[in-house]
């Protein structure tokens, strides 16, 4: 696969390969042609621009604590299987931005995208381009904003309460124990 | 049609046998009872032949996945129950197997036999009410229903009986299930299973071979293979179509590799209703097979492993599937390091299997549309999340 | 057997009650006997939303058999029901359609609201979605909670809600002067619902740690 497609990356740590921009479509006829017929499972993922610290090992023999930014992006992901030769997961992923988010359909390839793309873009709002039926699936039509991106903000309503999971995580942050 | 939600009927004139008829267009739904919940297909109709089918979701849309990510792990548990209402056991293993995957737990042995039991015994709940509801779809209203329930009750009481809870029962644990069954629960699950085949002869003897069973579903909602497996069918409706997947034999997850049984599948290429019936009804014997294997195979023992008070795993991905009454159930989780999941999503096996319903209502009738929604076999739970 | 004396204003002693009973006559009100029939013969709607309409369905099943209260009769559309028992999580995109059917059910017509859903989004309250209580919208009779309730909670409702019309007077109650009940239907907006609830209906209680509306919206 990575000989077929040299620009295509192989992420170590999510143990996935992530299709080179714009050739998805071409990755993904490729790996129908090796009998991977079956797509199990289509989603997005929003990460947010965020900024972790790091400690690294300076020249001079030195912990250094480094502030790194992650920048923001979008994911989509596919899990894919063989029926014929029952084998799999194969995880592939499309990146894109998250502001302008628009990713190739692989539905022309899969079938099975076709309403699992159509809820990405409603609740992520990434653009499938070549998606044959593309629009809110879940929500209604005149629905604005993409509400399972992280940064969605719900309509005010005074009955909002915070979760007790907040609470929780607060002290686990804070180091207490808890059951 | 009951309470069609009015659209703006579109009459494109079309010309037959030197009259002109329009095309009808019915939004079915979200409130009709064959749609089994809050589905609605909008229909357009040339006569009563299906000329155009748009399925319309969203009306049970319970931000299931935004929900979970607002939470620890564990709390997204009985969230679980809550998708497919009808399997909540089926359920809560899948997601364990995939927040498993994500932290290192051995499992013990007995909870690993409970959890079959557990989830054959789903199975049987799940298709058995099906068979009801299609037959009550072709027609037969209310007394099929009633079978199928009454089959249903005994399991659900031993469900009851094992974690409290009749339908959400929020029983597995990472790492094992939450309590051990009670002391007899074992003897009365059995007597259950025994008797259950008494029950099976008589739908086969009743349905199989009924008439208007037979001419009402064959031939009807063909799905070829091909088209199955690209559009990601899975389960009884996969079988059907003459693909043999059953992830229980493919994965091998839990101790599946330790039963004997033999997963039904349709012969042919036709995949109509019919056959779904049909390997639904196979797969309940072969589910008490299991279940007799199980209930012999079981010992003593304790039923949660060495799971951790706070579950915080690992930054990592794990996607994790089962073979549901309804088809592959998958979750698919990403962690980032906190007690929360980062990403959290449920690939429900109802909702992909509904990608088919346009291809398989063209050029059927209106009242066969029904039948075709009826045997694939939906919850609106799990469809909209 | 006697009748007993349910009817106020009518002043019979019980030998006298007796004695005419025996000559076959049964004296009682007329809201009295209008009252006991049609509480014993409340025909449920056939409407399902989520779980909470499984236990609806075993209800009526042979085990727990809801026809013992008179009330086997499901009818699928609207315009035959009486009751219409919302059994389920009303979202946002379904809750105009709620309210849609109940103003085609005729009167006199009532409304339970079945599970912790409907009664106030229950556990899916946090959801963007979810509507936090069916009773914004529409008048609500008898709150059955439970997620879900099990079928004996929804006989149980079903006998209060028969309490509730058995004291019902023909004379005033709205359900009979007032004529077909029907509250707007709410529209779809980018966001929400719009309103968001019906102020003729209910109101927001007064909530005591509620931040005002600039700060918390701020
Ligand atoms: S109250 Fe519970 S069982 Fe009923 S609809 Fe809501 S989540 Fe489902």
């Amino acid at each position: 696969m990575l000989q077929q497609f040299p620009e295509a990356e192989w992420d170590e740590a999510a143990g996935a390969i992530i299709a080179p921009l714009g050739q998805a479509l071409a990755v993904a006829e490729w790996l129908l042609g090796q009998g991977v017929d079956y797509c199990s499972n289509v989603t997005g993922v929003d990460y947010l621009e965020r900024e972790v610290k790091e400690k690294v090992t300076g020249e001079d023999g030195k912990m250094e604590t480094v502030t790194r930014t992650i920048p923001s992006r979008m994911d989509v992901v596919y899990h894919l299987y063989s029926m014929q030769k029952q084998t799999g997961p194969l995880v592939l992923k499309q990146r894109t931005n998250r502001e302008q988010p628009q990713v190739q359909s692989l539905t022309p390839v899969w079938r099975s995208c076709e309403l699992q793309e159509r809820e990405v873009y409603d609740l992520f709002g990434v653009d499938f381009t070549g998606h044959p039926d593309q629009r809110r699936i879940l929500m209604w039509d005149e629905f604005e904003g993409h509400p399972m991106r992280k940064d969605y903000t719900e309509p005010f309503d005074y009955e909002w309460e915070p979760t007790p999971h907040n609470e929780i995580l607060d002290k686990h942050h804070r180091g207490k124990v808890i059951v | 049609m009951s309470n069609a939600t009015a659209t703006a009927p579109n009459y494109e004139l079309i010309q037959r046998d030197g009259l002109d008829t329009g095309l009808l267009e019915i939004s079915m739904g979200p409130h009709h009872p064959s749609t089994h919940g809050v589905f609605r297909m909008d229909v357009k109709l040339d006569g009563e032949t299906v000329v155009d089918l748009q399925p319309v979701f969203g009306y049970l849309h319970r931000n299931h996945e935004k929900l979970a990510e607002n939470m620890s792990y564990l709390s997204s548990m009985p969230f679980t129950d809550r998708l497919d209402y009808f399997n909540s056991m089926t359920n809560n293993w899948a997601y364990a197997l995939a927040a498993e995957q994500l932290i290192e737990i051995e499992i013990p042995e007995r909870a690993e036999y409970l959890r079959v039991i557990m989830s054959e015994l789903t199975r049987l709940v799940n298709h058995v009410s099906l068979v009801g509801f299609f037959v009550n779809d072709l027609g037969a209203l209310g007394t099929p229903l009633l079978y199928a329930f009454r089959e249903r009750e005994k399991i659900l009481d031993l469900f009851e009986q094992a974690s409290g809870a009749r339908m959400m029962c929020n029983y597995f644990r990472f790492g094992g299930l939450r309590n051990d069954v009670p002391e007899g629960w074992l003897d009365r699950a059995r007597e259950v299973v025994d008797r259950f085949p008494k029950f099976l002869d008589e739908y086969e003897k009743l349905l199989c071979e009924n008439e208007i069973i037979l001419s009402r579903t064959q031939g009807v909602g063909n799905l070829s293979k091909e088209l199955a497996i690209s559009a990601g069918i899975t389960g009884p409706m996969l079988r059907a179509s003459g693909e043999s997947y059953d992830i229980r034999k493919v994965d091998r997850y839990g101790i599946y590799d330790r039963f004997q049984f033999r997963v039904p599948y349709s012969e042919g290429d036709v995949g109509d209703c019919y056959d779904r019936f049909m390997v639904r009804m196979l797969e309940m014997r072969e589910s008490i097979g299991i279940l007799k294997q199980a209930l012999d195979g079981i010992e003593d023992g304790p039923v949660l492993g060495n799971a951790p008070k706070v579950f915080k795993p690992k930054p990592a991905e794990a996607y994790g599937r089962i073979e549901a009454p309804k088809g592959e159930l998958g979750f698919y989780l990403i962690a980032d390091g906190t007690p929360k999941p980062y990403r959290f999503r449920v690939r429900p096996p109802s909702f992909i299997n509904l990608t088919v319903l346009r291809d398989m209502c063209l050029g059927q009738k209106v009242a066969d549309a029904v039948i075709i929604l009826g045997s694939i076999d939906i919850v609106l739970g799990e469809v909209d999340r | 057997m006697t009748t007993p004396n349910t009817s106020p204003g009518i002043d019979l002693d019980d030998t006298t009650r007796a004695e005419l009973e025996r000559a076959g006559v049964i004296v009682s009100k007329v809201d009295y006997l209008y009252n006991w029939a049609r509480g014993g013969s409340v025909w449920p709607l056939t409407f399902g939303l989520a779980c909470c309409a499984i236990e609806m369905i075993a209800s009526a099943t042979s085990r727990f058999d809801i026809s013992r209260f008179g009330s086997e009769v499901f009818r699928p559309t609207p315009r035959q029901a009486d009751l219409m028992i919302v059994s389920g999580t009303v979202t946002k995109k379904m809750a105009p359609q709620v309210v849609r059917i109940y103003n085609q059910m005729p009167e006199p017509k009532w409304v339970i609201a079945m599970g912790a859903c409907a009664i106030s989004g229950g556990p899916f309250k946090q959801g963007y979605n979810v509507l936090k209580g069916i009773d914004r919208y529409i008048p609500v009779d008898v709150y059955l909670p439970g997620c879900p309730p099990r079928p004996e909670a929804v006989l149980q409702s079903l006998n209060y809600l028969q309490e509730k019309i058995r004291t019902q007077d023909i004379k005033s109650d709205p359900a009979f002067t007032v004529g077909r009940r029907q509250y707007p239907v709410p529209e779809f907006t980018g966001t929400d619902l719009e309103p968001p609830y019906n102020p003729e209906v209910w109101q927001p209680p007064a909530n005591p740690n509620a931040q005002p509306l600039e700060e918390a919206t701020a």
